[in-house]
């Protein structure tokens, strides 16, 4: 059976491959801590699970001490020139689509698949272990047909994500600074908080601090998981669902959907926020929460209105 | 009170633009050590939840295929692509594709599209070019924010669609939640609850959308008052 170690392999093995065409890669000055940096990174994937809690804390701090002493850099240039591109597409154009689209086609496919047969995948993995196979097979296909030189996916790959930069475990890193305040109690802390600051005996603005908090909340903590709970625990549940008999399914799912709210609008939220903005190579690292601001303010809004009118 | 510390350097550090890796790691360890942890004890939780979340970081695997595409003009293609659609505007363009993200995450499909896979290779240079079908001199400025928007179109697809879906970690998490309190709720109770919200995205992000054609329209940007 095919399970997440499989696509965590794989991963790893392109990382260390982005380690090594780095190190080759001499027009980079700043070379040999990028292939620490992905190395450290293919070390995790391959045996993060042989190396204990407190070795993969030491790889983090590495990590850390890499990117924070500015030891990351991208070389200049290795773009294909626009005109050979331009040239590449005329006769390749509908062909490429196809291969691009065969990744998420696989997604697709193999989530609903590995569902139906089950023993061919883990199925509560399904959809990230049919990426990788949409992965490897877009490639495949893509290889056979233009007859690249055979390392050009994997350098170009490797500029890619060198663009990225550390950026690119952010996510990552997020994700388990909200497990050391979990086992802090920084949430109950926080819920305290805002529980004081509602006006006695008025239930709009116990909706409005349900619906702010849990904006406010996911935008430090960058996702609204962590904050769900906490919310429900000071205001949601003691007033809202309590004391004001609100339905409890309409207070959770549209509190969560004030959240995601939040969501859009923090840069701790950095595979949705801060990722795309390096991927697209934008100049301003905020922009993307830039363009959201409008969308999220007036739908933060709307769900709190919401709240109000369906619970009660 | 103090385990609070770890918030405030989050907040301070983002906003002087120290390297937010160093942020995180400083933020942790005063959090740690306000709430009384050693400091091996904070290194061993942290390193423990960062190989417990590896697969936040395996999207990656999907650049080389996408960097073998792009040296052989997938951008450029997706560009001509566009150009050959006589109705295919910006806010037309990209109001699809934050229906068909709605609609694909909705069914829980939510690793089928992203940043990586599609926003880059596809839907940003598609953006591009129906925004320059209407204006041949696109501002830097302009540009960016065209890629922006295509970047936020996936994340508010995303977002507001994903809730319906009945199997998603959020719906898991409210129910696991609400059932420590003693409410019983079925799946399908939140999932439901989620779609006037997800109308209302829709509606929001549409209506903005049609609004950044206009504005990229425009070729004086010196007139343009912001979004």
């Amino acid at each position: 059976m095919i399970t997440l170690g499989f696509v965590y392999v794989l991963a790893g093995l392109t990382f260390a491959a982005f380690a090594l065409l780095g190190l080759r890669d001499r027009s980079n000055p700043k070379r040999f801590g990028n292939a620490a940096f992905w190395g450290l990174l293919s070390v995790s994937m391959l045996a993060g699970d042989r190396l204990g809690d407190f070795g993969n804390g030491l790889l983090v701090l590495a990590l850390v001490a890499i990117a924070g002493t500015d030891q990351i850099g991208r070389a200049p240039g290795g773009d294909v020139p626009a005109e050979i591109q331009a040239e590449r597409a005329a006769r390749h154009g509908p062909f490429l689509l196809l291969v691009a689209l065969i990744i998420p086609a696989i997604a697709l496919a193999g989530t609903f698949l590995f569902k139906w047969l089950p023993g061919l995948a883990d199925p509560k993995q399904a959809t990230l272990i049919s990426l990788a196979l949409g992965v490897l097979i877009a490639l495949a296909v893509g290889m056979t047909r233009l007859k690249p030189p055979p390392l050009l996916p994997l350098q170009q790959g490797r500029r890619l994500l060198d663009a990225v930069g550390w950026a690119a475990i952010l996510p990552q890193m997020l994700a388990s600074l909200g497990a050391v305040f979990a086992l802090a109690g920084v949430g109950e802390v926080v819920g305290d908080l805002i529980g004081t600051t509602i006006p006695e005996g008025s239930l709009f603005g116990a909706t409005l601090a349900f619906g702010l908090g849990m904006a406010l909340f996911t935008m430090v903590m960058g996702n609204a998981f962590a904050a769900f709970p906490v919310m429900l625990a000071a205001v949601g549940m003691p007033l809202l669902i309590k004391q004001y008999g609100g339905d409890p399914a309409v207070v959770a799912a549209i509190g969560m959907l004030a959240g995601f709210c939040g969501t859009l609008m923090t840069p701790m939220a950095a595979n949705f926020n801060l990722v795309p903005a390096a991927l697209l190579e934008l100049r301003n690292p905020y922009g993307v929460i830039k363009a959201q601001v409008g969308t999220a303010l007036p739908l933060l809004a709307v769900n709190i209105v919401f709240i109000w009118l369906f619970a009660f | 009170m103090l385990v609070l510390i770890g918030i405030l350097i989050i907040i301070a550090g983002f906003l002087l633009r120290f390297n937010p890796l160093l942020v995180i790691m400083a933020s942790a360890l005063a959090t740690g050590l306000a709430a009384g942890l050693d400091i091996a004890a904070i290194v061993a939780a942290f390193g423990k939840a960062f190989n417990d979340t590896r697969y936040v970081s395996i999207v990656w695997i999907v650049l080389p295929v996408i960097g073998l595409l792009e040296a052989y003009g997938l951008q450029q293609h997706a560009r001509t692509l566009i150009g050959r659609m006589k109705g295919a505007t910006l806010g037309r363009l990209l109001t699809s594709y934050l229906l068909l993200r709605q609609a694909m995450a909705a069914v829980g499909l939510t690793s089928v599209a992203g940043h990586p896979q599609t926003v880059r290779p596809l839907v940003a240079p598609m953006a591009e070019a129906a925004a320059e079908a209407k204006n041949d001199a696109l501002t830097d400025d302009q540009r960016e924010e065209v890629k922006a928007f295509s970047a936020a179109t996936d994340n508010v697809g995303l977002f507001f669609g994903e809730d319906i879906f009945l199997a998603i970690g959020s719906i898991l998490l409210m129910k696991g939640v609400l059932e420590g309190y003693g409410y019983v709720i079925e799946p399908l109770h939140f999932s439901l609850w989620a779609i006037p919200t997800a109308i209302a995205a829709f509606l929001i992000h549409g209506f903005r959308l049609r609004r950044l054609e206009r504005r990229m329209a425009q070729k004086d940007v010196a007139q343009e008052t912001g979004a």
